[in-house]
Formats: C-alpha cells, structure tokens, sequence
C-alpha cells in the first residue's frame, strides 16, 4: 500500500498532465468538426481492423448462442426419452413414472443472497408455461413456477424459506422434505428422515416420486454433514445441493402430461 | 498581490498579441507564430508545476475559445507546461537546484534563454501541429509547417524577451 501511495505520488504530475489531455481531447474531437471525422474515421478502421484480425476470438462470445442452441438441444433430447419410456411403460402394468416433457429457458434473473429467493425464466404462458412446474437445471432441481405472465415466469427455488419439496435418500429410499435455513445459497436441510436409517456423508439426494412436479428420482445433492440432536427423532441433515444457483444460466422447464389428473386427484382426496 | 497582478496582465496582454496579432499573420500562407507561450515561458522557476499546468491549460484554453479551436491550443501548451519542469532541470545541469535563488527567467542569459525557448517552442510546436492535423498522413508537410512557424516564433519570443526585460549581470 505505502508503495503504491509513493508510485502515486511520483506519478501525481503526470497524471495530472494526463487528465488534462484527456480532456482537451475531448473538446478537441467533440468541437471541432474536422478532427471529430478523422477521429471517428480512424476509430472506424481501427475497430474494422481489430473486428477483422480476431473474430476468432470473437466467436468465443457466440457460446452464448451455441451453448442456449445445445440447451435446446439437450431438452428435446430428454423429451425423446422421456417418450421412450412411456412407450416402454404402456405395456406394463405399473406405470411408475408420468409423462414429462422439458421446455428449455434461460434465466433472466435470479437471487441467491435473499431469505426468500426467486428465479424469472423468459418463457410464459404463451410458451405453453403454467403454473405449477417445476424448474431442473441440468446438474439438479431448482424450482417450481408460481407465477406466470405472456412471455415470463417466476417462481420459488430450492433456496426459498417458504417452499419445500419431497426427496429421498436413493439407496435406501427413505424420504423427507428439503428445506432451507436461509443461510448458505449452497446448503438445504433435509428434514424427517429417522435416526435409525442408516446414513453416509455423500449420500446421493434424489426427487421422491410422491411430487408430481418433479421427475422422479432427479438429482437433488449429496449428504455434506449429519448429526442426531438428543431428544429428536429425526436427524439434522446438511445437504450441498448439487446446482449452483450463483451461475444458473439455462433451465428446463418441466410439463407433467398428468400433472392435471395427478392434482385433481389430490384434491379429491382432500 | 502585486505579483498576482504582474501576471495577470501578461496572461491577459500575450492572449491579446496573439488574437488580435499573431493569428491573422500567415507568412506564405502557413506560417503563423504563436508566441502566447511566452508567459508560461516567463513564469519564475519557484512556481509550483501543478500551478504552470493549470496555468498553460487555462491559456491555451482561452486562446482557443478566441481562435474557434477548442481543445488543440490547450492540449499543447498543457503539454508544453509538463515538460517545463524537466526542461529547467536538464539546463541547469543539477538535480536539485534551490529554485527560490535562481533569478526570474527574463533575466537569464541569452544563450540560456534562447536554448529554453527553443526546446519547449519545439515541444510546443510539434504537439500543437500534430493535433491539429490529427493525423501522421502528410508527415512531412506538418513537419515543415511547424518548423517554419517554430523559428519564426522562437526569433519572435527572443525579441521581445530583449526588447521587454533587461539582462541582469550575475
């Protein structure tokens, strides 16, 4: 620090010279007509040359593109899958998974540093978005939509203190319901499981097949840490979560083809 | 306050000289002097270098609101007022010359006067003509241009320094 303060100070003239040439530049290319064509003429050649000799480089900003295309792309592809298996399933008489079909969409804001945070997708309704679906990224789940506009949609993610989702521990299928502290954006609680069942740090979390908003068995986190508080029956368990909600940029929007049945019948249970 | 005043009137008589004079001359049709540096030229050693910058930006400034130039007259005497400091430094031969003994500038030596004119007119000059032609095609012409009006100014600048102050005997 003292040592830049010198260099500052060595250099105090200098800049003071600078700025003040910077700014009769200024004045110079703004007022006066014939320096202001020369200027934005050499400027022209100068970005025309520099656009020229790297679009190689330049072409690393079309990822953008090539990567929402492979999005796209990977969404289409699940739905094919997703296809397959219900043509494998109409045989059998246990159909355990429902129909789902993936919408790709980019994330157009998204908050990790609140107590209740919110994700905004750029599609809506005329997309074919309702509310209701679940959001999955495609390293983990990350919400479900509660409100939707023409070409918008907004909902909770995992990272919300109001919303909980259904999950179970995969090998051994015990479930519980994930929540969040409100704390750390890469941590969730996963709440209910009893302290008999046998657990591992690194236990993998998937969605349980209770949700008819998410696919079952999609990837939730990994046990980071457990602990059994006395006088409970349940355990304490941390849970890393296996999107980064920091960097989320494409999600997949998620339509459960039964989802009207599957709810309908909920509530004619209620 | 005297000396406030002292300068005051230079800085107002040389932005004068060189509207209502020196910028209608066009000996050949391109050489004009430009001999408003003068006072940065005459500011005393002991006046602090932020002072002269501000000073010679605030000249080249007003010489460019009256000459319909904005930015070009004050760009090169900004520059010239930076190398100023170097400028003496390198004259005087030693690092650290106790400025507040040296006497004014208007009564140094010829010599030494002319060798300090010459460089920061040069400086001047040149800065003053690449700006203004704000481009390195025509090289050689700008050059010409500007060495012509860099003579004439600096024969100009020697005169009145002889015909305005009195050399003092050390």
């Amino acid at each position: 620090m003292r040592s830049l303060l010198h260099f500052l100070t060595k250099i105090y003239f200098f800049l003071c010279f600078f700025l003040l040439e910077i700014f009769c530049l200024i004045l110079i290319v703004n007022f006066n007509n014939y320096q202001k064509i020369v200027f934005t003429n050499s400027t022209n050649n100068f970005i025309g040359n520099i656009y020229k000799q790297s679009s190689t480089i330049y072409s690393i900003f079309n990822l953008k593109e090539i990567n929402s295309n492979l999005a796209d792309e990977n969404a289409r592809l699940r739905n094919k899958l997703e296809k397959i298996k219900i043509s494998n399933n109409t045989d059998s008489i246990t159909t355990d998974s429902a129909g789902y079909f993936f919408i790709s969409s980019k994330v157009i804001s998204n908050s990790v540093n609140l107590r209740n945070n919110y994700i905004t997708l750029d599609k809506g309704i005329k997309d074919g978005i309702k509310i209701g679906m679940g959001i999955i990224s495609s390293k983990g789940i990350v919400g479900i939509i509660t409100n939707v506009s023409d070409h918008f949609s907004m909902g909770p993610t995992v990272i919300n203190r109001k919303w909980k989702v259904s999950a179970r521990i995969k090998k051994n299928n015990y479930f519980g319901s994930l929540s969040w502290d409100g704390k750390d954006y890469r941590y969730a609680l996963l709440n209910e499981i009893p302290t008999h069942v046998k657990l591992n740090i690194g236990d993998t979390i998937v969605t349980s097949s209770y949700s008819s908003v998410f696919p079952e068995g999609y990837l939730i986190g990994k046990i980071e840490k457990f602990n059994h508080k006395k006088g409970y029956n349940f355990y304490d368990i941390k849970i890393r979560l296996s999107t980064n909600f920091m960097t989320l940029r494409h999600v997949d929007i998620i339509k459960n083809f039964y989802y009207n049945e599957l709810d309908s019948l909920h509530r004619n249970r209620e | 306050m005297k000396i406030f005043l002292k300068y005051l009137f230079m800085f107002i008589t040389v932005i004068l000289c060189q509207v209502l004079l020196c910028n209608h001359i066009q000996l050949y049709g391109y050489i004009t002097p430009y001999i408003y540096i003068f006072f940065i030229l005459l500011l005393p050693f002991k006046t602090s270098k932020y002072l002269v910058l501000l000073l010679a930006f605030l000249l080249g400034l007003s010489i460019d609101i009256f000459s319909n130039t904005p930015g070009i007259h004050a760009s090169a005497t900004t520059f010239m007022a930076f190398l100023r400091p170097s400028v003496i430094k390198i004259l005087f031969n030693r690092e650290s010359t106790d400025k507040s003994l040296l006497p004014p500038v208007s009564s140094m030596g010829l010599s030494w006067f002319t060798k300090y004119t010459v460089i920061l007119v040069l400086a001047h000059h040149l800065f003053l003509f690449y700006i203004e032609a704000f481009s390195f095609t025509n090289f050689f012409f700008t050059l010409s241009r500007c060495l012509s009006s860099a003579v004439f100014s600096i024969i100009l600048l020697i005169i009145s320094k002889l015909l305005f102050f009195k050399e003092q005997e050390k």
